[in-house]
């Protein structure tokens, strides 16, 4: 079997630097409010594109399964709270959905 | 000092309950990830390193994908650079939050940082520990490492229906994260909007490159919250 270590190193470093640069420069920095909010805005613009991603390239599950599984996510969280209830109500209706239909 | 083992305490708590659903979204995708690697001819150890020194779960996928297709090394490597750019705005945006006195431990939460981990750090109501982010990233680690290992050697997944189920957990995760914070602020709601919005009009019509789009969404959906939106003074 062909080794791919040299695959693997480069995949690593490309991987590693993105995820550590920003962290080591910018933590305990002083940073200018405006950057700081626009920072900040980043975890629901990246949440939401995520979602979406998810809903576009559902694969084999389908478009209206994905959607129904995530709204289900999205609504027991808006009512009742707590991210692993969402999370297994959300995967228990995905799979009787997917069996049923 | 009590107060601040305390705290440490309660991080570490609180970042393993959190890790939870990341650990069920994560096992599965990686065993799958270990039989298509098997499937590919990569080695039993090749594999292992994968998971255990990229830890990137899309770039796996993708790097396996353009093993098969005999594309070179170097190709594969600059797409994964193009992959995982988006990485550079998450991490960006844990350093505002994260308040950590000892540099060392900043090469070990980098190395954790993943669409998942994030999500779920970055939206955690408290101050943001050393103690909670290790727990969180280290649990999603080993669930992906060792998920990889599971899979390889099995050499079968979980059925179909079950394992597309699990991985739809994971997006289900991300929903339950925005949702409350949705409920909570209107800004939330017109930045989800904003970036839901743009990513599909990117994503439809292909109007930036694989790789580019998860990246070019959240600086642009950002920037025109920055434009848009007046502060509305929340402690985040």
């Amino acid at each position: 079997m062909k080794s791919y270590l040299p695959l693997i190193i480069g995949m690593m470093a490309v991987t590693y630097i993105p995820r550590l640069l920003p962290l080591i420069t910018l933590s305990d920095r002083p940073i200018h409010p405006r950057i700081k909010r626009f920072l900040l805005y980043i975890p629901y613009t990246a949440l939401s594109a995520l979602i979406v991603r998810g809903i576009m390239q559902s694969g084999n599950i389908g478009i209206p399964i994905t959607l129904l599984g995530i709204g289900v996510a999205g609504m027991v969280a808006w009512f009742k709270g707590g991210m692993v209830l969402s999370v297994l109500t959300a995967i228990g209706t995905t799979f009787v959905l997917f069996v049923i239909l | 000092m009590e107060e601040i083992e305390q705290r440490n305490n309660n991080g570490l708590k609180e970042g393993v309950i959190s890790a939870i659903p990341v650990i069920i979204g994560y096992f599965p995708v990686a065993m799958a990830f270990g039989l298509l690697a098997k499937t590919v001819n990569v080695s039993l150890l090749d594999s292992f390193l994968f998971s255990l020194l990229v830890f990137a779960g899309a770039s796996q996928f993708m790097a396996l994908d353009l093993i098969k297709a005999g594309i070179a090394t170097g190709d594969i490597i600059i797409a994964t650079l193009l992959l995982n750019l988006r990485h550079i705005m998450m991490s960006a945006s844990l350093s505002v939050r994260l308040k950590e006195s000892k540099k060392k431990w900043l090469l070990f939460i980098a190395f954790g940082i993943t669409d998942e981990t994030f999500a779920v750090a970055s939206l955690k109501k408290g101050p943001l520990t050393r103690a909670f982010l290790l727990a969180l990233q280290g649990l999603s680690y080993i669930a992906w490492v060792s998920g990889s290992v599971v899979g390889y050697l099995v050499g079968a997944v979980l059925p179909m229906t079950l394992q597309s189920s699990l991985g739809i957990g994971l997006y289900a995760m991300f929903a339950a994260i925005l949702t409350p914070e949705i409920r909570k602020s209107l800004n939330v709601l017109i930045l989800s909007i904003i970036s839901g919005l743009i990513y599909f009009i990117i994503y439809y019509f292909h109007l930036l490159p694989s790789g580019w789009d998860l990246i070019g969404t959240i600086i642009l959906s950002s920037g025109i919250g920055l434009m848009v939106l007046k502060d509305e003074e929340e402690v985040i």
